[in-house]
């Protein structure tokens, strides 16, 4: 679906990514992991053509994406941000019917086709009952919902989300990301989004893609634990990482005792 | 389309167009309602009402429409250009850029001798330079600076920078152009003559035009640069159509009524609430009308109370202002 090639990025002299080559297959959940700034932002801005100052090639379907018109890519890539977007006096299904704009004319005047997508796309991301209230009333977790509904609806092959957990609680951050999940599995997306939340990557993705000093290591979930990279990059004196049921401990157990 | 919309796009629209014939009934010399009509359809009336209404009411009326809708979308793409609720052509700079390409020309241009028809032309293409001057300057430090506050103040401190350049042009200036300067500064939809009328509403109409292709686009924006470009805006292509429709509009009003403040401010924001909506595809003509309605109404209660327009639409707007940002606390635009 979406390839990597020789990529390379990073600010200045700094070397964030150093020549990668890896690709993202439809069906497949994969988390962006990685110390705090290492470039996983970075690296899905460009990969969303939102910054083009890299080396080597994005493809798109064998396509480049350096060479595609944002009308193009629009239709195969749908991008969620970190911003919190609120806007005020506009109605959920407004927001995501503006998802359907590489779609609609000019105006954009939206077909009964649209908005059957629109109506979907709320379905899916269990906003139904929103449709006709406006962000302002609504709490984060709804909002970032509304926004992966407005990506839904821009009826994409591939979606970018740049951490869509934060700001959420931990059962919203559950439920987000098995809504991914099953997006990915369901609909047969590629979804690549970049989170801080180790376990929730870890339980319910299919693979991660682990930033590394300028490597990507890109496997499949239980490779990655075997490889030891994230025990390696994660691991500080009071914390381990439990292989069996994949998530973080935290070492205080004993250690006043001793 | 939603009943409420409809039923407030037919009340405005009637407001507008009585407001209008209201316009042009009141004056020094007030005539009555059928006397108006009479002379605007060609029927029975004294020749000397006819004259009135046509030659100076009838096109001051069509300034303060024209004017009012220009304005007020201007606003209304800088808001959501810039993704803030106290944008509008007047706090950002943009018309004391056109002030400033206005006063360098009537200071100036008499130096040279020209016509009436060229000095109109010459006023409008002074004022569409300074307006688009500091809409590039704006919109470059805007493009690098993302924090809102900053564009703002940059906005202000443009206008005060302009503001003083204006004053030392007025301080080594002839006494009968410092004159003529200082009159237009206090806004005026009745200096206006039928060879300016020439110039004004193709320039108006071409602007409005621009900004009904700019719809889409600004509906794009609402969520901000990133996400429209991934949505599939060509985003310099929207940037230099906003820029040449805002350069137009209000670069012309300025031009030939003078600086009109709070009119482009304060009714995008009107319209959103009466309307309830942030769709362009609404708010554009809603601005349209609320902005034409408004500045006939500031136009009659200053030919009522022989007042400089700029002064009544800043007490219309200022309290909409203040009402925004007591709102907005926590939102933006």
């Amino acid at each position: 679906m979406i390839q990597l090639r020789n990529f390379s990025i990073g600010y200045g002299l700094r070397i964030l990514l150093d020549r990668v080559n890896t690709s993202f297959c439809r069906g497949e959940l994969t988390a962006l992991i990685g110390r705090n700034g290492t470039g996983k932002s970075t690296l899905l801005r460009a990969m969303a053509g939102l910054n083009g100052k890299y080396e080597g090639e994005i493809l798109l379907d064998g396509k480049v994406l350096a060479d595609m018109l944002p009308s193009e890519s629009s239709r195969m890539l749908a991008f969620v941000t970190t911003e919190r977007v609120r806007i005020p006096n506009l109605r959920c299904e407004d927001v995501v019917a503006i998802g359907r704009a590489p779609y609609t004319n000019w105006i954009g005047r939206m077909q009964p086709e649209d908005r059957e997508m629109v109506k979907n796309a709320l379905r899916s991301a269990g906003m139904e009952g929103y449709a006709r209230r406006t962000m302002d009333t609504m709490s984060d977790g709804e909002c970032q919902r509304v926004m992966i509904a407005r990506a839904l609806a821009q009826d994409t092959p591939l979606i970018l989300l740049d951490e869509p957990t934060s700001f959420l609680d931990l059962p919203n951050r559950y439920e987000l990301v098995s809504l991914l999940r099953s997006l990915a599995h369901e609909q047969g997306k590629c979804i690549l989004f970049s989170t801080h939340e180790l376990d929730v990557a870890l339980r319910m993705c299919d693979s991660i893609a682990l930033v590394d000093n300028g490597v990507l290591h890109h496997l499949p979930v239980s490779e990655m634990l075997a490889s030891g990279h994230i025990q390696r990059l994660f691991r500080t004196p009071d914390m381990s990482i439990d292989k069996l049921c994949a998530s973080f401990r935290a070492d205080i157990s004993g250690r006043d005792l001793a | 389309m939603h009943s409420r919309t409809s039923i407030l796009f037919a009340v405005l629209t009637v407001l507008t167009a009585f407001l209008f014939v209201l316009d042009l009934s009141v004056g020094a010399v007030p005539v009555p309602l059928h006397d108006v009509w009479n002379a605007l359809t060609g029927g029975n009336c004294p020749a000397g009402t006819a004259k009135i209404i046509i030659n100076i009411r009838l096109v001051k009326a069509l300034v303060a429409l024209l004017s009012g809708a220009a304005l007020s979308v201007s606003g209304l793409q800088m808001q959501t250009l810039f993704r803030n609720p106290l944008a509008g052509p007047y706090v950002l700079g943009i018309s004391s850029g056109a002030s400033l390409g206005v006063a360098l020309f009537i200071l100036g241009a008499p130096l040279f001798g020209l016509s009436d028809t060229f000095a109109s032309l010459g006023i409008a293409g002074a004022a569409w330079l300074g307006a688009a001057s500091v809409f590039v300057g704006i919109a470059a430090v805007g493009h690098r600076i993302k924090d809102i506050m900053v564009i703002l103040i940059l906005g202000m401190m443009f206008s005060s920078g302009i503001g003083a350049v204006v004053q030392i042009l007025q301080y080594i200036s002839r006494e009968e152009l410092l004159k003529a300067f200082v009159i237009w500064t206090m806004g005026s939809l009745g200096d206006v003559t039928l060879s300016h009328l020439c110039i004004l509403v193709p320039a108006i109409a071409v602007g409005l035009l621009l900004a009904v292709l700019t719809i889409k686009p600004l509906n794009l924006l609402l969520f901000g640069e990133e996400y429209a470009i991934t949505m599939g805006l060509d985003i310099r292509r929207s940037r230099a159509l906003l820029f040449l429709s805002t350069t137009l509009l209000a670069g012309t009003v300025t031009a030939f009524c003078g600086p009109i403040g709070f009119i482009g401010l304060a009714m995008p924001h009107v319209t959103r609430m009466l309307f309830d909506n942030s769709d362009h595809r609404i708010l554009l003509p809603g601005t349209m009308l609320t902005g034409a309605a408004i500045l006939l109404l500031c136009d009659l209660v200053s030919k009522l109370f022989v007042l400089p327009i700029n002064a009544i639409t800043a007490l219309v707007g200022i309290p909409v202002v203040v009402w925004v940002v007591l709102r907005n606390k926590s939102v933006t635009a």
